[in-house]
């Protein structure tokens, strides 16, 4: 019974991270970079929620609709600052490290905001628990709440991705940028719009996060978001499914290895099941073969 | 005399070394004259030692990244190993009566090998891989030495080294037993304070083994691997054994800063703030901003860099926000395509105006 409850759990944070990692993938599918300030924006909408809620003391279903807002609008500004003017700078690394640039950046305004103390957020879930098995498995309004939006983002993003206009544009750009702008798509506005989501979605996951692991500081974005990046890379960098894939995978993994056989060495382990899984298939679960051309 | 003065000037590679190394050597003078004069404060004293392996972490890093041309996220870790490697050392050896430096030359002996062994075992697998799939990997490595480090308890009696994952609570150990590490407390008692001087002397041997890399037979193939891999297995060059090379001397020298590290401290510990990817990365921040494969301009950036921090107490909780803003700015400023073009628009302006001015 509490291996079936570890795995509800696991299936709870890997919930968050498949959130966290649809973002990374969206982005660097589309502008084939590694945004690092996205674990950041994370710990943006959780202090967003967290002042509306705690400070404020409005509803939390408020908060969670501001904190999407500014997160997005968040993004696209971080997209249109930092990274646009060097799209064409022929170097992967020079919007890496400016991606770096952001995350402290956010970081130290959350420093400055905030203070260094580490705040309680409170969680903005009030669903009751369900318990299971005459009381043996409970399962906490957290938990079901995670894991069902999770479902639901995942088939609302598939449904956009698939079936709308600026989906497939989103797919087109990701494929061939020129060819894209070509064909008459709007490639900056794609990539605004690519941004906007994963931003969201980051804002989202925050609030999430917080609610079932309530310690928030300026920090808290950054493990989940490699802890994601890791998820991403796992499933198949810029593939949908294996964010999904990877980051439930991965949750699991990290609360089983928690559980079970070191709670210090949990993320080793985390780290060391990536490695073997790129060694035997170097593209991730579901990552696409690149064939060379010489 | 005048033969070798001729020879300096027609090699233009060998005058741009010797610059390097002046570079170095003036820093060294203006630094150690300014702190007999006593002028320099505490904590610039402080940060003396923190150049010296900042910059070998610069070099070594730049080795990998600018000249072999694969994205290395994980460097801290092999930084952690030399660190580890000391501290064992030191530690067992402590009641010994080896004198500091005979302990400190040994060990950066001893690291330089554990932590290319380590970066020899560790390119196995991540070499095979490409790209941002590779960086992805030496993160994960960075991160799983930095944890499995962290989380060791080693302890030494009469009937040997005893090794846990639990606490020290777990080993049978005899009365006189020893701790050398304490799981997260990591290892205490080490004697702080590793001189300047020693310092220096690694990072001219680091600048002179990645310089004569660079310049040599070796470097040439490591670079024709990084600009076309198949054009450079079509030549004969053998990829697996250059690459391996290069990143095994870049773990290597990494290990040796590790030991500058360790040997400043008195407690040494293996956090994410020290040993982990955050690391790595502000590394990699000093080889970009230095300018990639440029060694001299990771030796200026990182001295610049480890600076700036410093530099900006005065605005006190706004210096690490200087620091990003800054650190963004530049990067923009230097690489994108529009600011690019009006820099040169501007030099060509104030080009043509001398021109016009001559003409006159």
């Amino acid at each position: 019974m509490s291996f079936l409850s570890n795995l509800i759990n696991g299936l709870s944070l890997g919930s968050v991270y498949a959130i966290i990692a649809l973002g990374y993938t969206m982005v660097y599918g589309i502008a084939k970079m590694l945004n690092f300030a996205h674990g950041d924006v994370i710990m943006v909408g959780a202090y967003v929620a967290f002042t509306i809620v705690s400070t404020l003391g409005l509803n939390p279903i408020i908060a969670v609709v501001t904190a999407i807002v500014i997160c997005t609008g968040l993004g696209m500004l971080i997209e249109r600052v930092a990274y646009k003017p060097l799209r064409n700078a022929g170097s992967p690394l020079a919007v890496l490290i400016t991606a770096i640039g952001v995350s402290y950046l956010l970081q130290n305004i959350a420093l400055l905001i905030f203070g260094a103390n580490t705040k309680i957020f409170q969680s903005v879930i009030s669903v009751p628990v369900i318990k299971l098995f005459d009381g043996q498995i409970t399962i906490s309004g957290e938990t079901s709440v995670t894991i069902v939006c999770c479902i639901v983002i995942m088939i609302a993003l598939t449904l956009f991705v698939n079936k709308s206009k600026a989906g497939q544009a989103m797919l087109a750009v990701s494929e061939d940028k020129g060819a894209a702008q070509l064909m008459g798509i709007n490639v900056n506005g794609t990539i605004a719009l690519t941004f906007a989501i994963g931003s969201a979605l980051a804002a989202v996951a925050g609030v999430l996060l917080c609610s079932s692991y309530p310690s928030l500081n300026a920090y808290t974005g950054s493990m989940p978001g490699i802890k994601a990046f890791v998820a991403a890379v796992f499933g198949g960098i810029g593939s949908i499914p294996g964010a999904l894939i990877g980051g439930i995978l991965l949750g699991i993994i990290e609360i089983l290895a928690k559980a079970y056989i070191s709670s210090q060495l949990s993320d080793a382990i985390v780290f060391a099941v990536l490695i073997i899984v790129l060694l035997v298939r170097p593209t991730g679960l579901l990552g696409k073969k690149i064939t060379e051309k010489v | 005399m005048s033969k070798f003065v001729d020879s300096i000037k027609s090699n233009k590679k060998l005058q741009s070394n010797l610059i390097t190394f002046g570079m170095v050597i003036i820093l060294y003078v203006i630094c150690q004259s300014l702190a007999a004069a006593g002028i320099l404060s505490n904590s610039m004293k402080g940060l003396l030692i923190q150049f010296c392996y900042y910059i070998i972490m610069a070099v070594s890093l730049n080795l990998t990244v600018g000249i072999l041309g694969e994205l290395s996220l994980g460097h801290a870790g092999f930084m952690c190993i030399g660190a580890y490697t000391y501290g064992i050392f030191a530690k067992v050896l402590s009641s010994g009566n080896l004198s500091r430096t005979a302990i400190l030359l040994i060990s950066l002996v001893l690291a330089a090998i554990i932590a290319a062994f380590f970066g020899f075992l560790i390119g196995i697998p991540v070499l095979r891989l490409k790209g941002d799939y590779l960086a992805i990997v030496t993160l994960a490595f960075g991160e799983i030495i930095k944890n499995v480090t962290g989380s060791l308890y080693i302890a030494k009696d009469s009937h040997g080294l005893h090794f846990s994952l639990n606490g020290t609570s777990d080993m049978v150990l005899d009365a006189d037993n020893l701790v050398i590490i304490d799981g997260p407390k990591g290892i205490t008692g080490l004697t702080s304070g590793v001189s300047f001087t020693l310092g220096t002397i690694l990072v001219i041997i680091t600048l002179i083994v990645v310089l004569n890399l660079i310049n040599s037979r070796t470097g040439r193939a490591v670079m024709a691997i990084r600009d076309n891999r198949i054009a450079a297995e079509a030549t004969g060059i053998n990829v697996t054994k250059y690459k391996m090379l290069a990143f095994t001397i870049s773990a290597s020298l990494a290990g040796v800063a590790g030991v500058l590290y360790a040997g400043s401290l008195s407690t040494l510990t293996s956090t994410s703030k020290n040993f982990g990817y955050n690391m790595s990365i502000m590394i990699l921040v000093y080889v970009v901003l230095g300018g990639i494969g440029s060694i001299r301009g990771s030796v200026i950036a990182t001295v610049i860099l480890v600076l700036l921090p410093e530099k900006l107490r005065f605005v006190n909780s706004y210096r690490m926000l200087i620091y990003a803003i800054v650190l963004i700015a530049m990067m923009i400023l230097n690489w994108s395509p529009s600011a690019r073009a009006w820099r040169e628009k501007m030099i060509n302006k104030i080009k043509s105006g001398k021109k016009v001015k001559e003409a006159k």
